[in-house]
Protein backbone atom coordinates (compact mmCIF):
# COMPACT_ATOMS: atom_id res chain seq x y z
CA UNK A 1 0.00 0.00 0.00
CA UNK A 2 1.34 3.46 -0.66
CA UNK A 3 2.86 5.88 1.96
CA UNK A 4 2.24 9.42 1.84
CA UNK A 5 5.58 11.34 2.87
CA UNK A 6 7.10 14.96 2.96
CA UNK A 7 9.86 15.99 0.71
CA UNK A 8 12.06 15.86 3.37
CA UNK A 9 11.33 12.37 4.36
CA UNK A 10 11.89 10.87 0.56
CA UNK A 11 15.31 12.03 0.35
CA UNK A 12 16.28 9.91 3.16
CA UNK A 13 16.20 7.18 0.66
CA UNK A 14 18.68 8.67 -1.68
CA UNK A 15 22.46 7.24 -1.53
CA UNK A 16 25.20 8.88 -3.53
CA UNK A 17 25.95 7.22 -6.63
CA UNK A 18 22.59 6.17 -7.39
CA UNK A 19 20.58 5.74 -10.78
CA UNK A 20 17.33 8.34 -10.67
CA UNK A 21 14.51 8.26 -13.47
CA UNK A 22 12.65 11.59 -13.26
CA UNK A 23 9.85 12.44 -14.87
CA UNK A 24 8.91 15.62 -17.40
CA UNK A 25 9.48 17.70 -20.59
CA UNK A 26 11.16 20.71 -20.14
CA UNK A 27 8.91 21.99 -17.19
CA UNK A 28 5.60 20.67 -18.10
CA UNK A 29 4.66 17.42 -15.93
CA UNK A 30 8.28 18.08 -13.90
CA UNK A 31 8.72 16.74 -10.16
CA UNK A 32 10.35 19.55 -8.25
CA UNK A 33 9.29 18.71 -4.59
CA UNK A 34 12.03 15.91 -4.45
CA UNK A 35 14.82 17.80 -6.11
CA UNK A 36 14.48 21.10 -3.56
CA UNK A 37 15.62 18.92 -0.77
CA UNK A 38 18.06 16.80 -2.30
CA UNK A 39 19.56 20.60 -3.02
CA UNK A 40 19.41 21.11 0.99
CA UNK A 41 21.87 17.52 1.04
CA UNK A 42 25.62 16.67 0.46
CA UNK A 43 24.15 13.56 -1.73
CA UNK A 44 26.01 13.39 -5.41
CA UNK A 45 27.06 11.35 -8.22
CA UNK A 46 23.82 10.50 -9.26
CA UNK A 47 23.32 9.03 -12.64
CA UNK A 48 19.82 10.72 -14.13
CA UNK A 49 17.51 9.20 -16.52
CA UNK A 50 15.31 11.76 -18.01
CA UNK A 51 14.47 13.32 -21.62
CA UNK A 52 16.11 16.30 -20.94
CA UNK A 53 18.12 18.56 -18.31
CA UNK A 54 15.76 21.07 -18.32
CA UNK A 55 16.44 24.80 -17.83
CA UNK A 56 18.97 26.08 -15.70
CA UNK A 57 16.68 27.03 -12.64
CA UNK A 58 14.07 24.42 -13.15
CA UNK A 59 13.61 20.90 -11.76
CA UNK A 60 15.90 18.59 -13.33
CA UNK A 61 18.10 21.53 -13.95
CA UNK A 62 18.82 22.45 -10.76
CA UNK A 63 20.70 19.23 -9.75
CA UNK A 64 22.66 19.23 -12.64
CA UNK A 65 24.11 23.38 -12.18
CA UNK A 66 24.33 22.01 -8.23
CA UNK A 67 27.27 19.51 -9.86
CA UNK A 68 24.68 16.21 -8.11
CA UNK A 69 24.57 14.69 -11.85
CA UNK A 70 28.06 12.69 -12.83
CA UNK A 71 26.32 11.16 -15.58
CA UNK A 72 23.05 11.79 -17.63
CA UNK A 73 21.00 9.56 -20.43
CA UNK A 74 18.98 11.84 -21.82
CA UNK A 75 17.50 13.12 -25.05
CA UNK A 76 18.48 16.30 -24.76
CA UNK A 77 20.64 19.01 -23.22
CA UNK A 78 20.16 22.25 -25.28
CA UNK A 79 17.55 24.45 -23.25
CA UNK A 80 20.39 24.40 -20.13
CA UNK A 81 23.46 25.90 -21.01
CA UNK A 82 24.86 24.66 -17.04
CA UNK A 83 24.44 20.98 -19.15
CA UNK A 84 26.52 22.32 -21.71
CA UNK A 85 28.79 24.09 -20.38
CA UNK A 86 29.61 21.15 -17.73
CA UNK A 87 29.79 18.97 -21.19
CA UNK A 88 32.02 20.43 -23.11
CA UNK A 89 34.59 21.32 -19.80
CA UNK A 90 34.04 17.42 -20.00
CA UNK A 91 32.73 17.41 -16.25
CA UNK A 92 29.64 15.75 -16.81
CA UNK A 93 29.15 12.48 -19.09
CA UNK A 94 26.29 12.79 -21.59
CA UNK A 95 24.68 9.60 -23.44
CA UNK A 96 22.29 11.60 -25.73
CA UNK A 97 19.73 9.23 -26.84
CA UNK A 98 17.45 9.42 -29.20
CA UNK A 99 13.80 10.09 -27.31
CA UNK A 100 11.90 7.68 -28.88
CA UNK A 101 14.67 5.11 -28.26
CA UNK A 102 15.09 6.14 -24.59
CA UNK A 103 11.37 6.12 -23.71
CA UNK A 104 11.20 2.16 -24.94
CA UNK A 105 14.39 1.74 -23.02
CA UNK A 106 12.51 2.69 -19.66
CA UNK A 107 9.49 0.70 -21.06
CA UNK A 108 11.75 -2.52 -21.91
CA UNK A 109 13.04 -1.59 -18.22
CA UNK A 110 9.95 -2.10 -16.66
CA UNK A 111 8.28 -4.68 -18.70
CA UNK A 112 10.66 -7.50 -18.50
CA UNK A 113 11.94 -7.40 -21.93
CA UNK A 114 15.30 -8.13 -22.87
CA UNK A 115 15.74 -4.63 -24.95
CA UNK A 116 13.80 -3.74 -28.44
CA UNK A 117 14.59 -3.29 -32.09
CA UNK A 118 14.05 -0.23 -33.87
CA UNK A 119 15.59 1.23 -36.81
CA UNK A 120 16.16 4.55 -35.38
CA UNK A 121 19.81 6.01 -34.92
CA UNK A 122 21.31 3.49 -38.41
CA UNK A 123 24.06 4.91 -40.02
CA UNK A 124 24.32 7.53 -37.08
CA UNK A 125 26.99 8.25 -33.83
CA UNK A 126 23.23 7.10 -31.90
CA UNK A 127 24.28 3.44 -33.07
CA UNK A 128 28.12 3.29 -31.49
CA UNK A 129 28.44 0.17 -29.40
CA UNK A 130 25.41 -1.11 -30.22
CA UNK A 131 24.29 -4.60 -32.08
CA UNK A 132 23.06 -4.09 -35.12
CA UNK A 133 20.28 -7.20 -35.68
CA UNK A 134 18.90 -7.75 -38.89
CA UNK A 135 15.30 -9.26 -39.44
CA UNK A 136 13.81 -9.41 -42.77
CA UNK A 137 16.59 -7.98 -44.25
CA UNK A 138 16.14 -5.00 -42.06
CA UNK A 139 18.00 -3.38 -39.87
CA UNK A 140 17.72 -2.35 -36.54
CA UNK A 141 19.46 -1.27 -33.05
CA UNK A 142 19.15 -3.23 -30.24
CA UNK A 143 18.31 -1.18 -27.51
CA UNK A 144 18.61 -2.53 -23.81
CA UNK A 145 16.77 -1.99 -21.06
CA UNK A 146 17.28 0.91 -18.23
CA UNK A 147 16.47 0.16 -14.68
CA UNK A 148 16.86 3.10 -11.50
CA UNK A 149 16.90 2.50 -8.14
CA UNK A 150 14.51 5.52 -7.84
CA UNK A 151 12.33 6.99 -9.70
CA UNK A 152 10.92 10.45 -9.25
CA UNK A 153 7.80 11.27 -11.16
CA UNK A 154 4.66 14.21 -11.13
CA UNK A 155 0.69 13.33 -11.38
CA UNK A 156 -1.48 16.00 -11.57
CA UNK A 157 -3.97 13.78 -9.71
CA UNK A 158 -3.38 10.71 -6.95
CA UNK A 159 -5.97 8.78 -4.68
CA UNK A 160 -4.70 6.83 -1.97
CA UNK A 161 -4.23 3.56 -3.31
CA UNK A 162 -1.46 5.55 -5.38
CA UNK A 163 -3.24 5.92 -8.93
CA UNK A 164 -2.30 8.14 -10.73
CA UNK A 165 -3.77 10.52 -13.88
CA UNK A 166 -2.65 12.90 -15.72
CA UNK A 167 -3.70 16.37 -17.05
CA UNK A 168 -2.70 17.80 -20.64
CA UNK A 169 0.90 16.91 -22.17
CA UNK A 170 1.90 16.14 -18.50
CA UNK A 171 2.27 12.37 -19.14
CA UNK A 172 5.50 12.40 -21.01
CA UNK A 173 8.09 10.00 -18.97
CA UNK A 174 5.64 10.15 -16.16
CA UNK A 175 3.73 6.69 -16.90
CA UNK A 176 6.57 5.19 -18.64
CA UNK A 177 9.06 5.56 -15.45
CA UNK A 178 7.36 4.20 -12.27
CA UNK A 179 7.80 0.08 -13.42
CA UNK A 180 11.39 0.85 -14.34
CA UNK A 181 12.46 1.74 -10.73
CA UNK A 182 12.99 -0.63 -7.40
CA UNK A 183 11.54 2.90 -5.52
CA UNK A 184 8.67 5.56 -6.83
CA UNK A 185 8.14 8.55 -5.33
CA UNK A 186 5.11 10.31 -7.00
CA UNK A 187 4.35 13.86 -6.68
CA UNK A 188 0.91 14.56 -6.75
CA UNK A 189 -1.00 18.28 -7.43
CA UNK A 190 -4.20 16.51 -6.12
CA UNK A 191 -4.88 14.45 -3.87
CA UNK A 192 -8.22 12.92 -4.07
CA UNK A 193 -9.84 11.01 -0.99
CA UNK A 194 -12.12 9.08 -3.79
CA UNK A 195 -10.68 6.57 -5.81
CA UNK A 196 -9.56 8.17 -9.02
CA UNK A 197 -12.00 7.20 -12.10
CA UNK A 198 -10.28 3.36 -12.93
CA UNK A 199 -11.03 4.04 -16.66
CA UNK A 200 -8.87 7.11 -16.29
CA UNK A 201 -5.80 5.63 -14.32
CA UNK A 202 -2.29 5.88 -16.31
CA UNK A 203 -0.25 4.68 -13.85
CA UNK A 204 -1.86 1.82 -11.92
CA UNK A 205 -0.80 2.35 -7.82
CA UNK A 206 1.04 -0.94 -7.39
CA UNK A 207 3.78 0.71 -8.84
CA UNK A 208 4.18 3.36 -6.66
CA UNK A 209 5.62 2.98 -3.30
CA UNK A 210 5.64 7.01 -1.93
CA UNK A 211 3.58 9.86 -2.57
CA UNK A 212 3.93 13.15 -1.84
CA UNK A 213 0.89 16.14 -1.58
CA UNK A 214 1.80 18.27 -4.05
CA UNK A 215 -0.72 20.65 -1.70
CA UNK A 216 -2.85 22.10 -4.78
CA UNK A 217 -5.89 20.65 -3.72
CA UNK A 218 -7.88 21.61 -6.98
CA UNK A 219 -6.55 24.33 -7.99
CA UNK A 220 -4.51 23.88 -10.95
CA UNK B 1 18.79 42.68 -53.32
CA UNK B 2 19.40 41.73 -49.50
CA UNK B 3 17.08 40.04 -47.44
CA UNK B 4 16.47 40.53 -43.91
CA UNK B 5 16.49 37.13 -41.79
CA UNK B 6 12.50 38.24 -40.96
CA UNK B 7 12.02 38.22 -44.82
CA UNK B 8 14.05 35.56 -45.53
CA UNK B 9 12.31 33.21 -42.72
CA UNK B 10 8.80 34.74 -44.51
CA UNK B 11 9.84 33.60 -47.77
CA UNK B 12 10.98 29.92 -46.71
CA UNK B 13 7.82 29.83 -44.28
CA UNK B 14 5.00 30.71 -47.24
CA UNK B 15 6.67 28.31 -49.48
CA UNK B 16 6.76 25.70 -46.81
CA UNK B 17 2.84 25.92 -46.27
CA UNK B 18 2.23 25.01 -50.01
CA UNK B 19 3.51 21.45 -48.98
CA UNK B 20 0.61 20.49 -46.90
CA UNK B 21 -2.86 19.10 -48.13
CA UNK B 22 -6.17 19.03 -45.96
CA UNK B 23 -6.05 16.54 -43.29
CA UNK B 24 -2.35 15.75 -43.49
CA UNK B 25 -0.64 14.53 -39.70
CA UNK B 26 2.17 17.03 -39.27
CA UNK B 27 5.21 17.34 -37.54
CA UNK B 28 7.02 20.56 -37.31
CA UNK B 29 10.50 21.65 -35.91
CA UNK B 30 11.01 24.49 -33.10
CA UNK B 31 11.60 28.10 -35.01
CA UNK B 32 11.00 28.01 -38.87
CA UNK B 33 9.16 25.22 -39.73
CA UNK B 34 6.70 25.97 -36.91
CA UNK B 35 6.39 29.50 -38.94
CA UNK B 36 4.74 27.86 -41.72
CA UNK B 37 1.15 27.44 -40.04
CA UNK B 38 0.86 30.98 -40.72
CA UNK B 39 0.91 31.15 -43.83
CA UNK B 40 -1.47 27.93 -44.42
CA UNK B 41 -4.16 28.15 -47.50
CA UNK B 42 -7.82 28.63 -46.88
CA UNK B 43 -9.28 25.21 -46.57
CA UNK B 44 -6.17 23.46 -45.78
CA UNK B 45 -6.04 22.24 -42.33
CA UNK B 46 -3.70 20.62 -41.05
CA UNK B 47 -3.23 17.93 -37.46
CA UNK B 48 0.08 18.98 -35.93
CA UNK B 49 1.49 16.55 -33.82
CA UNK B 50 4.36 17.58 -30.75
CA UNK B 51 6.49 15.02 -29.47
CA UNK B 52 5.92 16.27 -25.92
CA UNK B 53 2.55 14.43 -26.46
CA UNK B 54 -0.27 16.50 -27.99
CA UNK B 55 -1.78 15.65 -31.33
CA UNK B 56 -4.13 18.72 -32.11
CA UNK B 57 -1.66 21.45 -31.30
CA UNK B 58 -3.90 24.90 -31.41
CA UNK B 59 -2.65 28.34 -30.69
CA UNK B 60 -0.27 29.92 -28.94
CA UNK B 61 -1.27 30.96 -25.03
CA UNK B 62 0.31 34.15 -23.19
CA UNK B 63 1.56 32.90 -20.05
CA UNK B 64 -0.71 34.83 -17.57
CA UNK B 65 -3.94 32.98 -18.80
CA UNK B 66 -2.98 29.66 -19.93
CA UNK B 67 -3.03 26.07 -18.39
CA UNK B 68 0.72 25.25 -18.27
CA UNK B 69 -0.01 21.86 -18.27
CA UNK B 70 -0.53 21.82 -22.31
CA UNK B 71 2.92 22.57 -23.95
CA UNK B 72 4.27 22.26 -27.27
CA UNK B 73 7.88 20.72 -27.76
CA UNK B 74 9.65 23.49 -27.08
CA UNK B 75 7.80 23.93 -23.51
CA UNK B 76 5.52 26.83 -24.98
CA UNK B 77 1.95 26.98 -23.84
CA UNK B 78 -0.86 26.24 -26.36
CA UNK B 79 -4.33 25.19 -26.84
CA UNK B 80 -5.60 21.68 -28.04
CA UNK B 81 -7.96 21.47 -31.45
CA UNK B 82 -11.12 19.82 -31.54
CA UNK B 83 -11.05 16.58 -31.75
CA UNK B 84 -6.98 16.35 -30.58
CA UNK B 85 -5.75 14.42 -27.51
CA UNK B 86 -2.66 13.48 -25.38
CA UNK B 87 -0.33 11.07 -25.25
CA UNK B 88 3.04 10.14 -23.50
CA UNK B 89 5.96 9.45 -24.85
CA UNK B 90 5.70 5.73 -25.59
CA UNK B 91 2.49 6.48 -27.76
CA UNK B 92 3.98 9.65 -29.50
CA UNK B 93 6.86 8.16 -30.94
CA UNK B 94 4.95 5.49 -31.86
CA UNK B 95 3.11 7.28 -33.93
CA UNK B 96 6.52 9.00 -35.21
CA UNK B 97 8.10 5.67 -35.80
CA UNK B 98 5.26 3.78 -37.04
CA UNK B 99 4.63 5.86 -40.61
CA UNK B 100 1.95 7.71 -39.14
CA UNK B 101 2.98 11.25 -39.64
CA UNK B 102 2.67 12.54 -42.99
CA UNK B 103 4.72 15.41 -43.94
CA UNK B 104 7.17 15.90 -41.31
CA UNK B 105 9.70 19.55 -41.72
CA UNK B 106 12.41 20.06 -39.75
CA UNK B 107 15.55 22.61 -39.96
CA UNK B 108 19.36 21.36 -40.52
CA UNK B 109 22.61 22.32 -40.14
CA UNK B 110 23.80 20.32 -43.37
CA UNK B 111 21.64 18.14 -45.78
CA UNK B 112 23.32 16.35 -48.53
CA UNK B 113 22.81 14.79 -52.06
CA UNK B 114 22.03 11.78 -50.86
CA UNK B 115 19.34 12.98 -48.66
CA UNK B 116 21.25 12.84 -45.55
CA UNK B 117 20.72 15.28 -42.66
CA UNK B 118 22.13 16.85 -39.87
CA UNK B 119 21.13 19.17 -37.01
CA UNK B 120 22.09 17.86 -33.65
CA UNK B 121 25.53 18.61 -32.91
CA UNK B 122 28.22 20.35 -33.98
CA UNK B 123 31.27 18.36 -32.29
CA UNK B 124 33.18 20.60 -29.98
CA UNK B 125 30.82 23.44 -30.26
CA UNK B 126 27.43 23.02 -30.04
CA UNK B 127 25.48 19.63 -28.52
CA UNK B 128 22.09 20.46 -27.86
CA UNK B 129 21.06 16.65 -28.21
CA UNK B 130 18.99 14.78 -31.03
CA UNK B 131 15.45 15.32 -29.06
CA UNK B 132 13.13 13.27 -30.82
CA UNK B 133 14.58 14.21 -34.76
CA UNK B 134 15.97 11.02 -35.14
CA UNK B 135 12.94 9.00 -34.42
CA UNK B 136 11.09 11.67 -36.36
CA UNK B 137 12.63 11.02 -39.69
CA UNK B 138 12.84 7.66 -39.58
CA UNK B 139 9.37 6.98 -39.69
CA UNK B 140 8.12 10.21 -41.39
CA UNK B 141 6.21 9.35 -44.64
CA UNK B 142 7.70 12.63 -46.19
CA UNK B 143 10.64 14.60 -44.61
CA UNK B 144 11.35 18.60 -45.86
CA UNK B 145 13.89 20.45 -44.72
CA UNK B 146 13.22 24.10 -44.16
CA UNK B 147 16.47 26.23 -44.00
CA UNK B 148 18.28 29.09 -44.86
CA UNK B 149 20.42 28.63 -48.15
CA UNK B 150 23.80 29.06 -46.29
CA UNK B 151 24.79 30.27 -42.40
CA UNK B 152 26.85 33.16 -42.97
CA UNK B 153 27.79 32.86 -46.27
CA UNK B 154 28.96 29.57 -46.19
CA UNK B 155 26.19 26.41 -48.09
CA UNK B 156 24.24 24.00 -46.13
CA UNK B 157 23.70 21.85 -48.91
CA UNK B 158 26.82 19.89 -49.52
CA UNK B 159 27.68 16.84 -51.43
CA UNK B 160 27.91 14.67 -48.54
CA UNK B 161 27.32 16.20 -44.58
CA UNK B 162 30.61 16.66 -42.79
CA UNK B 163 28.66 16.63 -39.42
CA UNK B 164 27.28 13.83 -37.27
CA UNK B 165 23.93 12.93 -39.00
CA UNK B 166 20.46 12.67 -37.79
CA UNK B 167 19.33 10.31 -40.79
CA UNK B 168 20.57 8.24 -43.58
CA UNK B 169 19.11 8.92 -46.90
CA UNK B 170 15.71 10.56 -45.26
CA UNK B 171 14.93 13.80 -46.82
CA UNK B 172 12.58 14.15 -49.84
CA UNK B 173 12.90 18.00 -50.76
CA UNK B 174 14.61 20.82 -49.42
CA UNK B 175 13.23 24.61 -48.67
CA UNK B 176 15.10 27.60 -48.93
CA UNK B 177 14.92 31.14 -49.81
CA UNK B 178 16.48 31.08 -52.82
CA UNK B 179 15.26 27.38 -53.92
CA UNK B 180 13.23 23.99 -53.91
CA UNK B 181 15.47 20.66 -54.18
CA UNK B 182 14.08 17.33 -54.21
CA UNK B 183 16.11 14.23 -53.48
CA UNK B 184 16.30 11.91 -56.16
CA UNK B 185 18.07 8.46 -56.26
CA UNK B 186 20.91 9.75 -58.55
CA UNK B 187 21.04 13.06 -56.22
CA UNK B 188 19.80 17.04 -55.69
CA UNK B 189 17.52 18.13 -58.51
CA UNK B 190 16.43 21.73 -58.35
CA UNK B 191 13.01 22.21 -58.78
CA UNK B 192 12.02 25.56 -58.27
CA UNK B 193 14.31 28.91 -58.52
CA UNK B 194 12.56 32.06 -56.15
CA UNK B 195 12.30 34.78 -57.54
CA UNK B 196 14.60 36.51 -54.91
CA UNK B 197 17.23 34.03 -56.20
CA UNK B 198 18.90 33.34 -60.00
CA UNK B 199 20.70 29.94 -60.97
CA UNK B 200 23.58 31.69 -60.79
CA UNK B 201 22.98 32.80 -57.10
CA UNK B 202 21.74 29.07 -56.49
CA UNK B 203 25.11 27.76 -58.28
CA UNK B 204 27.29 30.05 -56.11
CA UNK B 205 25.80 28.84 -52.32
CA UNK B 206 25.38 25.32 -53.07
CA UNK B 207 28.15 23.17 -52.35
CA UNK B 208 26.81 20.28 -54.44
CA UNK B 209 26.11 19.06 -58.25
CA UNK B 210 22.70 19.28 -58.88
CA UNK B 211 20.42 18.77 -62.29
CA UNK B 212 17.55 21.20 -63.14
CA UNK B 213 14.21 20.04 -63.59
CA UNK B 214 12.16 22.93 -63.11
CA UNK B 215 8.43 22.89 -62.31
CA UNK B 216 7.74 26.65 -63.48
Amino acid sequence: MVKFISAAEAVTFFQNGQTLMIGGFLNCGSPELVINELLKTDLKDFMLIANDTGEANTNRGKLICAGKIKKAIVSHIGTNPETVRLYNEGKIEIDLQPQGSLAERVRAGGAGLGGILTPVGIGTKAAENKRIIEVDGKEYLLETPLHADIAVVYATYADRYGNLEFHGSTRNFNVLMPPAADIVVAEAEHISDEPLNPDNIAVPGIYVDYLIDGGRNGTL
Amino acid sequence: MELSKEQTQEIIARRVAQEFHDGDVVTLGIGLPTKAVKYLPQNINIIIQSENGVLGVGRYQDDTTRDCHITNAGGLGVTLNAGGCFLDSLASFSMMRGGHIDITVLGALQVDAAGNLANWCIPGKYTPGMGGAMDLVVGTKRLIIAMEHTAKGAPKILQKCTLPLTAVHKVNRIITEKAVFDIASDGLVLKEISSYSSIEDIRASTAADFRIELLR
